[in-house]
């Protein structure tokens, strides 16, 4: 199918002698660049980094299960194991991979700006994310923590005999970077927009990558606070936490999951953005209900601020307070649905061409509606306190997370492939990848929901023999998975070298960064875009065409003539 | 105020002024989260302890945290006046403005620097040999221990940036019509509105 | 407790209810999950590139009614399962006052459970069958979590303070009894065994226990042995308040609050006694903080409880 956009997209001269990627060479020309472009490049490299470790110690977990008993690790390391595991993918790959990555490098782009407002700022905070993200290396080097990503204390502060403060530095500090960046976005979005780009002209790329920022900023904070109590109460032993003298160890779970739940929303709000992109081009339809899919991301960045309760159903909280954070769960569920709903009407009489990025964007829709439906299961208190803390809940959120925002990555990484390297990917090796990779998760993780429902407990090392057979199912399922992660690595990889050419806007798409040329040059646009009409103008005539060579699309703005 | 130089994604030297402003206070919006955090955690305790907090919070030297109310919210006027001078391109005004501040700013660590000399020989470090025998007391000096020495490190900073600003416009390598000065402003009056909540908490509780 | 099976064993009261919600949310979530499913076939299929169905612009009205419809009903549905998830959830939160009590101490890494006449067992839970139990539970070190899949009930041990909850076992057998909340190293091995046994078994187990006093009749002798009796005994020359129905009973304290003296009161006064004073009385009560531990605790307190039957005898 890429063959056929391309000969009918606007003419562009491939492999123009002057882009972002050639303007300057040499080394300190990107370890001091102050591009977003070029930032956006080398928070992927980062970030690669630390999936594979934390991918690696997933591997390990999984190997280790294959059997009851504690065959391969000792339960030291396997508790090490995991929490490395969730601290480095929590951190140091899901809250920052699409906004750092794609966010960085698409946000001006789509907004027409030639940068991010904060240019230097943007590169000092991918340097904090790489200090700190040595300091979590440096946790695992220097033996690794077993506390679990969620520090619980009196665990934490008393009982763990691993390098808590290392490992609460390395996400202390990674906090900053998270702040700045999201200020960053803010501001870039607040003032850097196009002229006639209004604010209900942005594509919802733009508008989820706003909303996370702000649950960033207000979230972020309070982790950090949180992680400081913990560390001075482990690192001097004053007494806040600690119920020996007073303290209060539930406070310390109202304190982080106030963080951690908004957090979670860090991690899929973005993905919503780059699905609405995918969809909308490769189904050639104007998105179904705009305003709605702005209302629902504002309203979940809104309410996700008041449901962190509902991790603590079983913590002895009270039952007035359990059936609160009940409602307001299953009431943010509903922007969710509406999401889902209406990237499924905005297939709708559309031109749907099913491209790797789309076959990502429908297997993150499967994916996700599988993840937010059994978040209701977690919303209703009794079925909860029996399946919270098994393997249901770890099914439900890598459906999310895994499921839901790397399935994003990879397809939103797909999609402006092109427009990041100027090549063209190859098509069938995508398609294969994408398919694998949704059957792969499939088998890794529904497999946990039957034996969480059972009573399989999480982070459990050894287990009883009973479960062997769904560990069997799940170890194997990540096998698949994990050659499906690998193998865009791999095409991708050899695209850069092999790849073919790409042009401007390989896709038809209507947004301003296929504006410009592939790879776009240092100042992103020649002369400034205008904005005439608001994003997914795919249809602009009222007749309904099997005409497959008539003009595909309206870009949203231009070079002003 | 021409020389002030256009950065790169800004059209406008307005714009960029505006900005900065504006990322600061996204900035600070993060800063109030953060302070929230630990004062929710002092409120949930003070309301289960109440007893131990007050008799507590009576050791702390309100003498000494007065006078460094009376300190900082003097340091606040004089930096206000440092960022509405540059503002007004008035450099003999704006460097005066600014090296009072910063003396406000030192007299306020010292004067902190006394009081933590004094709490520590009264046992008031949470820990073996502590002053109280009500557990929780330790929970206060927990508490106060922490929200001081943030509010110090912010204090730090907030005199490290003064210090830049003073040092650049007295070489002149930065333009008074810079974003800076306002920006910086903001820091420091938002540094000394977390005083204004932590002086009552900390030294009038109890007291009453 | 072996064999392949995708349901657990359900043994209590609760799980018949837990289970009846559990299906209607898997029949409220398959039907959704068979709705999405079906439409991005049908679209995907039917809207294809170049296929010859009919295309073109909804009309605005349709495209709003769509949109709020679906909004509306997402909403009530909703509120619908909030509704009879919480409605579940109320109907079982109170154990009956008739209730077997039975104290559990959990420590890094292993369950201790005490029955009321005595009998111990770690790792180990004996219930009868159809008998209400309620647990009460405390930890000596970090946060465990007390988890029957087979009863469907799962609850956080935390240390400094006691927790409860309650089941009626309908079905003999051996159940999984894990830890669910990570404690440290040992973690997957904190578990054991629940068993439910016919109320006449149960009685007979419990009398082939090695008999120790019960749990009152030790806190009774932990209340001589402390020195608590010196002061507290009406007898004693001491100017401190006697405990003879305290259990339950408001107390005044000298700060003119009335408070209940419930368990957590009177743990506190025993760890913390300068925290509340009883009015008329000087604050010159020691701490036990370091000299009882949550077992011991747990005795004195079924001690104080005791009296308080005697009084109303």
């Amino acid at each position: 199918m890429s063959g056929l956009t391309a000969e009918r997209a606007i003419p562009d001269r491939p492999g123009r002698a002057e882009n972002y990627l050639t303007a300057e060479t040499g080394l300190a020309s990107w370890l001091l660049t102050t591009d977003h472009k070029r930032i956006g490049l080398l928070y992927m490299a980062a970030i690669t980094v630390f999936f594979f470790l934390g991918g690696a110690a997933a591997f390990l977990l999984r190997l280790e299960l294959f059997t009851p008993e504690g065959d391969l690790l000792s339960a030291d390391s396997y508790n090490r194991a995991f929490t490395f595991h969730g601290v480095v993918m929590v951190w140091f790959f899901l809250i920052p991979s699409i906004p750092n990555i794609l966010g960085n490098f698409m946000l001006p782009l789509m907004i027409g700006a030639k940068d991010l407002a904060f240019p230097r700022l943007n590169l000092i905070s991918w340097y904090i994310f790489v200090a700190a993200g040595l300091i979590a290396v440096y946790t695992l080097v220097s033996g690794g923590v077993d506390t679990g990503w969620t520090f619980y204390t009196p665990l934490t502060t008393a009982f763990s005999n691993g390098n808590v403060l290392a490992a609460a530095a390395a996400v202390f500090v990674a906090g900053f970077s998270t702040i700045a960046t999201a200020v960053n976005f803010i501001a870039t979005v607040h003032l850097l927009r196009a002229p006639g780009l209004t604010w209900f002209r942005l594509p919802l790329f733009v508008w989820a990558i706003y909303a996370t920022s702000i649950v960033m900023v207000l979230a972020t904070p309070v982790l950090a606070m949180v992680l400081l109590l913990i560390s001075a109460e482990r690192a001097f032993g004053i007494p806040i936490f600690d119920p020996l003298r007073g303290g209060d160890p539930i406070l310390f779970q109202h304190l982080f999951w106030f963080y951690s739940h908004p957090a979670v929303y860090i991690m899929i709000l973005p993905s919503f953005g780059v699905i609405s992109e995918v969809v909308t081009c490769y189904a050639r339809r104007r998105v179904f209900g705009y305003s709605f899919m702005v209302y629902a991301l504002l309203w979940i960045a809104l309410v996700g601020f008041l449901v962190w309760g509902h991790h603590m159903f079983v913590s002895g909280q009270s039952l007035f307070a359990n059936l609160v954070f009940s409602f307001l769960s299953f009431v943010v569920a509903v922007p969710s649905a509406i999401k889902v709903f209406n990237w499924t009407a905005t297939l709708y009489r559309g031109q749907i061409v099913f491209d790797a990025p789309m076959i990502y964007a429908l297997g993150f829709i499967g994916l996700f509606t599988i993840g937010g439906l059994t978040g209701l299961f977690l919303a209703s208190v009794p079925v909860d306190i029996h399946v919270t803390d098994t393997y249901f809940v770890v099914a439900h959120f890598h459906y999310i997370m895994v499921g839901g925002a790397v399935s994003a990555l990879y397809g939103g990484l797909s999609y402006w492939w092109p427009k990041i390297t100027g090549r063209m990917y190859p098509e069938a090796w995508a398609r294969f990848a994408a398919v694998m990779m949704f059957f792969g998760f499939g088998f890794t993780f529904f497999p946990m929901f039957i034996m969480g429902f059972l009573g399989m407990p999480r982070r459990y090392h050894v287990y009883p023999q009973e479960f062997q057979v769904w560990h069997v199912l799940a170890s194997g399922g990540a096998l698949i998975l994990a050659v499906a992660y690998l193998l865009p690595m791999g095409y991708l990889a050899w695209s850069l070298i092999w790849g073919r050419r790409a042009i401007a806007n390989p896709w038809g798409a209507t947004g301003l960064e296929w504006q410009t040329s592939s790879p776009p040059p240092t100042e992103n646009f020649d002369t400034p875009p205008v904005v005439v009409q608001g994003p997914y103008n795919y249809h602009p005539e009222h007749e309904g065409p099997p005409a497959m060579d008539r003009e595909p699309h309206s870009p949203q703005g231009g070079q002003p003539v | 105020m021409s020389e002030a130089a256009l950065h790169k994604p800004w059209r406008s030297l307005r714009r960029q002024r505006e900005a900065a402003e504006f990322g600061l206070w996204v900035f600070l919006a993060s800063e109030v989260m953060f302070f929230a955090c630990a004062l929710t955690g002092y409120a949930v305790n003070r309301v289960l302890w109440p007893e131990a907090f007050a008799a507590a919070a009576r050791e702390t030297n309100v003498l000494y945290g007065t006078i460094n109310t009376g300190i900082l919210l003097t340091s606040s006027l004089t930096m206000a006046v440092a960022a509405e001078s540059a503002r007004a391109g008035l450099r003999r005004l704006t460097l005066v403005c600014l090296g009072v501040t910063i003396a406000f700013g030192l007299a306020f660590l010292m004067v902190k620097g006394l009081e933590y000399a004094e709490d520590i020989e009264k046992h008031l470090v949470p820990g073996p040999g502590f002053r109280l025998d009500q557990p929780a007391a330790q929970i206060f000096f927990a508490f106060y221990w922490l929200l001081t020495a943030v509010h110090a490190l912010h204090m730090t900073i907030g005199l490290c940036l003064v210090g830049t600003l003073l040092a650049q416009a007295w070489r002149g390598s930065r333009p008074l019509s810079s974003p800076a000065f306002e920006a910086a402003g903001l820091y420091w009056h938002f540094v000394d509105l977390v005083w204004i909540f932590l002086y009552p908490l900390l030294y009038l509780a109890g007291r009453s | 407790m072996n064999g392949f099976s995708l349901w657990p064993p359900t043994a209590s009261e609760q799980a018949a209810r837990i289970d009846s919600l559990f299906i209607g949310l898997l029949v409220v979530a398959g039907a959704i999950l068979l709705l999405v499913a079906m439409l991005l076939l049908v679209f995907s299929i039917r809207y294809r590139r170049g296929s010859s169905a009919r295309r073109g612009e909804l009309p605005e009205f349709l495209r709003r009614d769509v949109e709020l419809g679906w909004t509306a009903a997402t909403l009530f549905l909703a509120i619908f399962l909030f509704w009879w998830a919480g409605a579940t959830q109320l109907r079982a939160s109170d154990a009956p006052p008739n209730a077997l009590e039975v104290h559990v101490v959990a420590k890094q890494w292993m369950w201790k459970a005490r029955h009321p006449n005595g009998a111990r067992e770690i790792n180990a839970l004996h219930v009868p069958r159809g008998e209400a139990v309620r647990l009460v539970m405390t930890s000596q070190d970090v946060i465990h979590s007390f988890f029957v899949p087979a009863f469907r009930v799962k609850q956080d041990v935390v240390p400094g303070r006691f927790t409860h909850m309650w089941f009626r076992a309908t079905k003999p057998g051996t159940y999984h009894l894990f830890c669910a909340e990570f404690c440290g190293t040992e973690h997957a091995t904190m578990g054991g065994t629940v068993t439910v046994m016919e109320p006449e078994d149960y009685a007979r187990w419990a009398t082939a226990q090695p008999q120790e006093q019960d749990l009152p009749g030790e806190g009774a002798a932990l209340f001589v042995s402390l020195g608590c009796s010196g002061c507290h005994a009406p007898s004693a020359a001491v100017h401190a308040p006697s405990l003879q129905g305290i259990y339950g009973r408001m107390v005044n304290l000298a700060d003119g609050r009335t408070v209940r003296a419930d368990a957590a009161y009177l743990r506190d006064s025993i760890l913390l006694p300068k925290r509340d004073l009883v009015a008329g009385y000087e604050p010159i009560m020691p701490s036990f903080e370091g000299l009882v531990d949550e077992g011991d605790l747990q005795s004195l307190l079924a001690y104080l409880e005791s009296l308080r039957g005697e009084i109303s005898r």
